[in-house]
């Protein structure tokens, strides 16, 4: 591609430490890796506590991260080109399933998320978080940066169409992360800062006709509980009164793995899952949190400078947005539980039980993985 | 050439764009998660004192321990009000699958009401939640097979055990213990709400509810850790509950005994008193009803029974029956008459067995009339009197007296005031004056109407406790205690009180006591039917108490009359007479005169002398 510059190079292999010659080799991030594991495995303790010591879920948990891991190492054998490549092709496709759940889908606690293709059930909802990456860097990566008017047009069309798919499942937590997958493409691209303003300013005004016409009753009740939460104590204020409590009990220290008593004795709802930082908080307390954010804070940067040394505008831009992803499910996940945000349905990456949105996430981390390799084998030749 | 330097100016050109979002990324990153971090340090470090306690508040509940409730004995330790072990079947409704269907499952099974289920129904909507509300008590144990074999049909259903209140003697004591029942909304007022937190039952009437306060007991707390579903999962820590007083009574469960089989189906109130001390030996109230039914709740149906039935089983006649006194009062209105001097010792009058009042024309009949057509004898003393129960001698001593004269002397006794008992609800009875009969009636009092409350009629009434005490003064020769059921509260004797004091000279005392004895011994005594082997000496005196009006010139014909308009009998009575031991009140309702009381009291006096002679 025309833009790409000395992409082909090949790398000296004498001319790098044999440690990193198998990290090469591999294309292993170990910025990226090391951080990751650490994050399974402290989130391995927290979901034993959390879960109330069930070995079964543990062993599946364990599972779900080995298979994980190794989505992530195939992933990162992947060529950037590959992956530009085959983008366009992904999207339409998921593009269809999304489509398809919408006529055929199976539903799971009121909401039509699964396709159930006789030998597989799976979420393509999931599967758009990094279709949706690839196919909106693929399409302004076409043209010259900054994208003009109507490719900008045609990139925004391609986030909304998926988008309002997944809202109508109704799944808002996967909507959101999607179209801000999308978006954060666009950010990255280099839209002027004009447009940005009168869409925020567009999307001030259209709060008042969402609130009457789109968000559902359950979502509007959690907004409010958001500012009220005393309104409602055992009802839909009980989630965030629950995990705010888990969370202050904790204090410095933390009263000890497994001795939470807000997680322990059922008071916080969805310990494992969505709140499992409030475990975390009350059971590690506040240094066992400083070191999550710790983590957390590695692994953005190092996506930062991923995208930052990237060889291609293709690849910042799928790193730069991979990363911004990653980290406003981070924050809308941190700010939920901690009462700053409505309770939206958005797990801890890496911590909270569950295999499909980690296996999305890994692949996410592999094709980042995949940039950084590539990229380190140009710098290396240098 | 110039392509490649076009592509180098737009590479660099668009790496000048991504790195500055990066940066504008960046700085995002750092200030969301700096502030994000900062909000946990606020929940965590900052603010951690007032949610650790939220949490303990989550995770501690405070528990209340009911304590055992007094148990109440009879003056021989027999057993009156206990508690028993008994099963409870209670429903958590979060926990049914389907309520509906387990409710239909259990009425199938247990035969439930549809009032049972109109009460759990209400009860669960007063109760906190996940706890269980009970459906149904006292589970036979055919009922807890029952459940135990459908348990898997029956989600949500629980069997408590618990203690109930059990009185062993059913009916026997019922009046005077009364009952417990379910707490209600209005039984405890909001002072008290604390004392009763986990207190299921309270004292509704009678001894229970007059001594609620001892017999309660203290509350026991313990704070338990429990599970969001309020589940106990440990126990932190726990103050044992103070047991309710136990009460022990006067009360003589085998004159009790005596008393009810005397009585039989006569309807009507009986209760003897010890004159040494005020103490209740016997209370007797029929028609009964059995307390137990009423302490987890009567049913309608029953309730209505008892409510609507003409003979108002409800009534604890010993207190609340207020009944003309009848020639009851004429002991304690001759010695009153002697005392103000309006007669002596040896005044006789002359009785034609009619009395008339100067320039009146209207003849007050004696009783004695309608048997003999003559008065008793050509005259009587008061002695004679009292044992022949002379009508024509009391109403010449009411008119010497006047009313209000005679409403002193007869409140020297008692009568029109309460009592004191340790028995809630008790009534005072009318003791009228011209000064009641303006203010209650608002008309004057008019001469006769003094004649017939000189005979214990009219607008006169009296409880037959009012009469024991009064009958104590006279036993005792003037001093009447304070009637209680209640000798000691958990093994502390209550204290004496004198209620009535009345003084005279002995030799006034002697006569009136004279003529009671003679009532019962002599030939022509009105109670001279119950001497027949009486080995100790009594003293009495019978009533009969009209229950509708007689016309002047009428004759009262028991025939024409319906069961519910007979007079009432009345005995008052004391054993030995010259130095009693026991003091007894019967009233019997509709028996057409005192014949029908002075049995029952010689089936007392009999059991109390012989008892008191081992």
């Amino acid at each position: 591609m025309s833009n790409d510059f000395s992409r082909n190079a090949h790398v000296s292999s004498r001319e790098l430490g044999s440690r990193t010659r198998i990290l090469h080799a591999l294309h292993i991030d170990p910025w990226l890796l090391l951080p990751l594991v650490a994050l399974s495995v402290s989130g391995l303790f927290v979901l034993y506590s959390a879960s109330g010591q069930s070995d079964t879920m543990l062993m599946t948990q364990i599972r779900n991260l080995g298979v994980a891991f190794f989505v992530l190492l195939v992933t990162a054998q992947l060529k950037v080109a590959t992956l530009k490549g085959v983008s366009p092709y992904i999207f339409s496709i998921t593009v269809a399933l999304l489509m398809g759940v919408a006529f055929f889908g199976v539903g799971a606690k009121g909401a039509q998320r699964w396709l159930d293709l006789g030998f597989i059930r799976f979420q393509p909802s999931e599967v758009m978080k990094v279709a949706m990456p690839l196919a909106v860097a693929w399409w302004l990566s076409k043209k010259a940066l900054s994208p003009a008017r109507r490719e900008l047009l045609i990139a925004f069309l391609m986030v909304a169409l998926p988008s309002l798919l997944i809202l109508g499942q109704p799944d808002l937590g996967t909507s959101l992360l999607v179209a801000i997958s999308g978006l954060s493409v666009i950010f990255m691209a280099g839209i002027q800062w004009r447009y940005i303003l009168s869409m925020l300013f567009l999307t001030g005004l259209s709060i008042w006709p969402a609130w009457l016409f789109v968000l559902k009753d359950y979502q509007k009740q959690r907004v409010l509980t958001l500012f009220n939460p005393e309104s409602d104590r055992l009802g839909a204020g009980w989630n965030i009164i629950q995990s705010k409590t888990a969370i202050g009990s904790g204090g410095w220290e933390g009263l000890g793995w497994t001795q939470g008593s807000q997680a322990q004795l059922d008071f916080l709802p969805e310990g494992h899952t969505d709140f499992i930082i409030a475990v975390l908080a009350e059971e590690f307390g506040f240094r066992g949190v400083a070191l999550l954010f710790l983590l957390y804070a590695i692994i953005l940067v190092r996506g930062l400078i991923i995208s930052w040394q990237a060889q291609s505008s293709f690849a910042r831009l799928l790193a730069g947005a991979l990363i911004a992803t990653f980290f406003f499910g981070l924050i809308v996940n941190l700010g939920m539980v901690s009462g700053l945000l409505p309770v939206v349905g958005v797990p801890l990456p890496m911590v909270s039980w569950g295999g499909t949105a980690m296996v999305s996430m890994m692949i996410a981390f592999g094709m980042l993985m995949a940039i950084s390799t590539e990229h380190s084998v140009t710098q290396a030749m240098r | 050439m110039v392509r490649q330097l076009n592509q180098m100016q737009d590479w660099a050109r668009e790496t000048r764009i991504i790195h500055g979002r990066i940066v504008v990324l960046a700085l995002m990153m750092l200030v969301i998660m700096v502030g994000l971090l900062y909000r946990y340090f606020v929940l965590q470090v900052l603010q951690n004192d007032q949610y650790r306690a939220q949490s303990d508040r989550n995770r501690i509940a405070v528990r209340t321990v009911a304590p055992t409730r007094g148990v109440i004995v009879d003056r021989n330790g027999s057993l009156l009000a206990i508690n028993q072990p008994s099963f409870t079947l209670a429903i958590t409704p979060e926990r049914a699958d389907d309520l509906a269907q387990t409710l239909t499952t259990l009425r199938d099974l247990l035969g439930l009401s549809d009032q049972d289920v109109a009460l759990f129904l209400d009860a669960r909507k007063r109760r906190r939640a996940m706890s269980p509300v009970p459906i149904k008590y006292r589970l036979s144990d055919e009922d807890r097979a029952l459940i135990a074999v459908n348990k898997h049909r029956l989600s949500g259903v629980s069997v408590a055990s618990e203690l109930t209140r059990f009185y062993p003697e059913g009916d026997l004591v019922g009046h005077a213990l009364g009952y417990v029942g379910r707490i209600g909304i209005d039984d405890v007022d909001d002072t008290k709400k604390d004392e009763y937190r986990g207190i299921t039952h309270i004292g509704k009437v009678g001894l229970e509810a007059y001594y609620e306060d001892v017999l309660k007991g203290g509350l026991g707390v313990s704070r338990v850790e429990t599970n969001a579903r309020g589940v106990e999962l440990d126990v932190i820590d726990r103050i044992e509950p103070i047991a309710g007083s136990e009460l022990s009574l006067h009360l003589d469960l085998g004159l009790q005994r005596t008393v009810a089989q005397a009585m039989g189906d006569m309807r009507g109130a009986v209760v003897a008193i010890d004159p040494t001390n005020g103490g209740i030996l016997a209370a007797f109230s029929n028609p009964r009803y059995d307390p137990n039914k009423f302490v987890n709740g009567i049913s309608f149906d029953d309730y209505a029974v008892l409510r609507d039935s003409r003979d108002s089983p409800l009534l604890n006649r010993v207190i609340q029956g207020q009944y003309p006194p009848a020639s009851t009062i004429k002991p304690m209105l001759g010695l009153q008459g002697l005392n103000q001097n309006v007669i002596s010792i040896d005044t006789r009058i002359a009785d034609p067995g009619w009395y008339s009042l100067p320039g009146d024309p209207r003849k007050y009949r004696d009783w004695i009339l309608r048997l003999r057509g003559t008065g008793h004898a050509d005259d009587m003393n008061l002695r004679e009197s009292i044992a022949q129960s002379c009508d024509v001698y009391f109403y010449d001593l009411a008119h010497r007296l006047g009313i209000d004269a005679l409403a002193e002397s007869l409140d020297g006794f008692g009568i029109g005031s309460l009592t004191g008992v340790d028995l809630p609800s008790e009534k005072r009875g009318i003791l009228p004056s011209s000064e009641w009969k303006k203010r209650v009636i608002g008309s004057n009092w008019y001469g006769g109407e003094t004649l017939i409350v000189g005979i214990g009629q009219g607008y006169m009434l009296a409880t037959p406790l009012q009469l024991a005490v009064a009958t104590s003064a006279l036993a005792t020769r003037g001093t009447a205690y304070k009637p209680k059921l209640v000798a000691s509260v958990a093994g502390v004797a209550l204290p004496l009180e004198p209620l009535l004091d009345v003084t005279a000279p002995a030799d006034y005392w002697n006569e009136v006591v004279a003529g009671m004895v003679d009532a019962v011994f002599s030939p022509r005594g009105t109670a001279a039917g119950m001497r027949t082997g009486i080995t100790y000496s009594v003293a009495g005196k019978t009533g009969t108490a009209q229950v509708v009006g007689i016309a002047q010139d009428a004759t009262y014909d028991e025939a024409i009359l319906s069961e519910y308009q007979r007079e009432h009998g009345w005995f008052i009575g004391f054993a030995p007479a010259d130095n009693p031991e026991i003091v007894v009140a019967v009233l019997t309702e509709n028996t057409g005169g005192g014949s029908a009381a002075y049995p029952v009291a010689r089936a007392m006096l009999d059991y109390w002398m012989k008892q008191n002679e081992q």
